[in-house]
C-alpha cells in the first residue's frame, strides 16, 4: 500500500508533494537533478494566450527569510506551450497541472478550453492572484463575485479539474474561497505571494524594477497556515497548500491545517532536490502520528479538536 | 551540474573587502572557464537564496575551485567567516562559460575586467596562455586598496591597470587603456559592470574574430527555472544564468 497516495479533485497522486507554479518553469531544468516521476504532480508556469515578456530586471529582491519576485508572468504563449512544451511532458508518469492567467475572462477561457483537451494536462490552476501584472491577475482574486464568475466561465469550457489559486492580499479569504467553490471550482490553491516592497536604503530607489513584488519563502508560512486553517473548515473542496514549505515537517503542518496536497515553491531555488527529499521524509511523519495514510492527517489540527471536545 | 558540500581549503582577504576562497570536492565536476557556482553559505533563512559567484581558478589535479568575491551583503559577510575545514554548499558548475576552444594558437585575445568581474577572466587567461594565445588584459579597479591579481595576471599576460582615482595604474576606467593596445585584436572577452560592458560592445568592430561579454544579474534559482535574470538579445529574451552568462557582443542588447 502506498501510504502517500493522495486523492484530490478526482485525481490520484502518488504522493501529496508537487513544485509550485512559477518556481519550476516547465520542468526540464529540475529533470537534471532527479526523475520528475517521483513527484505527486508538477505545476508549471502560468500560460497566457499571447507571449508575455514579463517585467524589467531586477526581478528579485531578498528579505528576511524570504524573497520578493516580480517576474510578470513571462511565458511563450499558448501556441508555443501547446505545440512545443506540453508534448515533452506527455510521457511523464505524473500529473501535470498548468497555471492559467490572462487580462480578461476571455483569456482564461481561451487557454483553459485549449489546454483541457491536451492529453498531457491533468488539471488547470487559475491564477487570479498574481500581484505583478498591471491588468487581470490579482484583480480577479480580490472580489468574490468576479472570482465566482471567472471560475464559472472557465469551468464551462474545461473538461478537467479546475483549481483556483487564491490571493492572500484580501481582508476575508474565506469569502473568496466560498465564492470560488460556488462557481464550481474543483479545488483551491493557496496561497499566492503577499504583495511587498523593498527600497534600497542608500539610494531611496525600489530594488525591484517593477517597484513592488510578491513575497514568498518561509516568512509567509504562518500566513498560509492560518488561511488554509480558516478556509478548509468552511469549504468542502480540497486545497493544495503552499507558502514557504521547506521540509517534510512544513508539509505536515500544511496538511494538518487542512491541505490535501502541498506545493513547494521558493525552496526549489535554495535546494533543487527539496521535493524528493520531502517525499522521502514524509513516511516517518506518518509513523510519528501512527497513521497508515497521509490523507488521515488532512485537517487534523481542527478535526481532532472537534472530535475530542 | 550537481549540489554538494565543498570543503574550504584556503580563505583570505586579498584586497579591501575582496576575498579569495578555495574549495575542494573530489571528484570535481568538469568546470569551464567563465562558469559560476551558486553558493549557500549556511542553513539559515536569511539570506534565503544562494549567492552566484564566479570561478577564478579551476585546479583539476587538486580537485579545487577558487572563488573571488566582495563582502558587503548579508550572505557574503557571513561567507567571510568560513574557515579552513568548514564546508559550503555549492550548486554548479552553472552557465555556459567562455568558448576557449575557438581561440587559436598565435591569436591575440584582449580580456577586459572590472572589479569582481575580473575573477573569471583569470582562469580564461590561464587557459588561453596554455593554448599559445597572446593575452592582453585591462583590469579596472576602484582604487589601489581594492585591486587584486595584478601580479598573477602579469605572469601570463600583458597587463594594463586602471583605477577611478589613479591610485594604481592609469587614472580613469578601462576605456582609458583600450587605445593603448596597438596590435590587432582577434578576440575580446569582457566581464564587469554594465557601463563597462557597453563600452566593450561598442569596440567590437575593432575586433577581427569575435567579442564576448559575461553578464551579471540578480538571480533566483541559477538553473533557468525562475526567469529572474533575463536579458534582451537579438534572439529575444535569454536567461543570464543558463543561456549565459556569456553572450556575443552582437547578440546582447545592453
Amino acid at each position: 500500500m502506498n501510504r502517500l497516495q493522495t486523492e484530490i479533485a478526482g485525481m490520484t497522486l502518488k504522493n501529496p508533494i508537487m513544485p509550485a507554479s512559477g518556481c519550476f518553469a516547465f520542468g526540464s531544468e529540475y529533470n537534471a537533478f532527479y526523475d520528475l516521476n517521483q513527484l505527486g504532480a508538477i505545476c508549471v508556469k502560468a500560460v497566457t494566450p499571447e507571449e508575455r515578456k514579463g517585467n524589467p530586471t531586477p526581478r528579485v529582491a531578498e528579505s528576511e527569510a524570504g524573497m520578493l519576485n516580480a517576474i510578470g508572468l513571462q511565458n511563450p504563449g499558448l501556441e508555443v506551450v501547446t505545440n512545443d512544451i506540453l508534448p515533452k511532458l506527455a510521457s511523464l508518469n505524473t500529473s501535470v497541472i498548468v497555471n492559467v492567467a490572462g487580462k480578461q475572462i476571455e483569456d482564461y477561457e481561451i487557454v483553459a478550453a485549449r489546454l483541457s483537451n491536451e492529453p498531457a494536462v491533468s488539471a488547470l490552476e487559475l491564477n487570479i492572484s498574481c500581484p505583478n501584472v498591471k491588468e487581470g491577475g490579482m484583480s480577479f482574486g480580490t472580489d468574490p463575485e468576479t472570482a465566482r464568475v471567472l471560475t464559472e466561465r472557465v469551468k464551462a469550457v474545461s473538461d478537467i479539474p479546475v483549481f483556483v489559486k487564491l490571493s492572500p492580499n484580501v481582508t476575508d479569504i474565506v469569502n473568496i474561497a466560498k465564492a470560488v467553490e460556488k462557481g464550481g471550482a474543483d479545488g483551491l490553491s493557496m496561497i499566492n505571494t503577499l504583495l511587498g516592497m523593498r527600497i534600497d536604503p542608500k539610494t531611496g530607489e525600489p530594488i525591484l524594477a517593477n517597484g513592488q513584488g510578491g513575497l514568498s519563502g518561509p516568512a509567509v508560512k504562518p500566513v498560509a497556515i492560518r488561511m488554509i486553517y480558516d478556509v478548509s473548515q468552511q469549504v468542502s473542496i480540497p486545497i493544495i497548500g503552499m507558502g514557504g514549505v521547506q521540509s517534510a515537517a512544513d508539509a505536515i503542518e500544511f496538511i494538518l491545517a487542512g491541505a490535501s496536497a502541498v506545493a513547494v515553491g521558493t525552496a526549489n531555488f535554495v535546494n533543487p532536490l527539496v521535493c524528493p527529499e520531502i517525499i522521502h521524509d514524509l513516511p516517518s511523519w506518518l509513523d510519528e502520528w501512527g497513521v497508515d495514510s497521509v490523507q488521515e492527517l488532512v485537517g487534523r489540527s481542527w478535526k481532532s479538536c472537534s472530535a475530542t471536545l | 551540474m550537481m549540489v554538494a558540500d565543498y570543503q574550504v581549503v584556503a580563505h583570505e582577504e586579498i584586497a579591501k573587502n575582496i576575498y579569495e576562497i578555495t574549495l575542494r570536492h573530489d571528484p570535481l565536476p568538469a568546470f569551464v572557464a567563465g562558469q559560476f557556482v551558486h553558493v549557500k553559505v549556511d542553513d539559515t533563512s536569511s539570506p534565503l537564496l544562494r549567492r552566484p559567484l564566479s570561478v577564478a581558478r579551476i585546479d583539476v589535479e587538486d580537485a579545487t575551485i577558487t572563488l573571488i568575491y566582495r563582502s558587503g551583503g548579508l550572505g557574503t559577510n557571513r561567507l567571510t567567516k568560513k574557515q579552513v575545514g568548514d564546508t559550503v554548499n555549492v550548486l554548479g558548475p552553472l552557465g555556459n562559460g567562455f568558448m576557449v576552444d575557438q581561440v587559436g594558437s598565435g591569436d591575440h585575445a584582449v580580456l577586459v575586467g572590472g572589479g569582481v568581474g575580473i575573477p573569471p577572466l583569470y582562469e580564461l587567461a590561464k587557459q588561453l596562455n596554455e593554448r599559445g594565445v597572446r593575452v592582453t588584459t585591462i583590469l579596472g579597479f576602484q582604487d589601489k586598496d581594492t585591486s587584486f591579481y595584478v601580479r598573477a595576471f602579469s605572469k601570463i599576460a600583458d597587463v594594463y591597470v586602471t583605477s577611478d582615482d589613479g591610485s594604481i595604474g592609469i587614472e580613469g576606467n578601462v576605456s582609458s587603456a583600450w587605445p593603448l593596445i596597438k596590435d590587432p585584436i582577434d578576440w575580446l572577452f569582457a566581464c564587469g559592470p554594465k557601463p563597462m560592458l557597453k563600452a566593450c560592445v561598442s569596440w567590437r568592430n575593432q575586433v577581427r574574430k569575435a567579442s564576448f561579454v559575461s553578464l551579471e544579474e540578480r538571480m533566483g534559482c541559477g538553473i533557468g527555472a525562475c526567469l529572474a535574470c533575463v536579458c534582451e538579445t537579438t534572439q529575444g529574451q535569454r536567461k543570464v544564468c543558463s543561456d549565459g552568462p556569456v553572450f556575443t557582443a552582437e547578440e546582447v542588447c545592453l
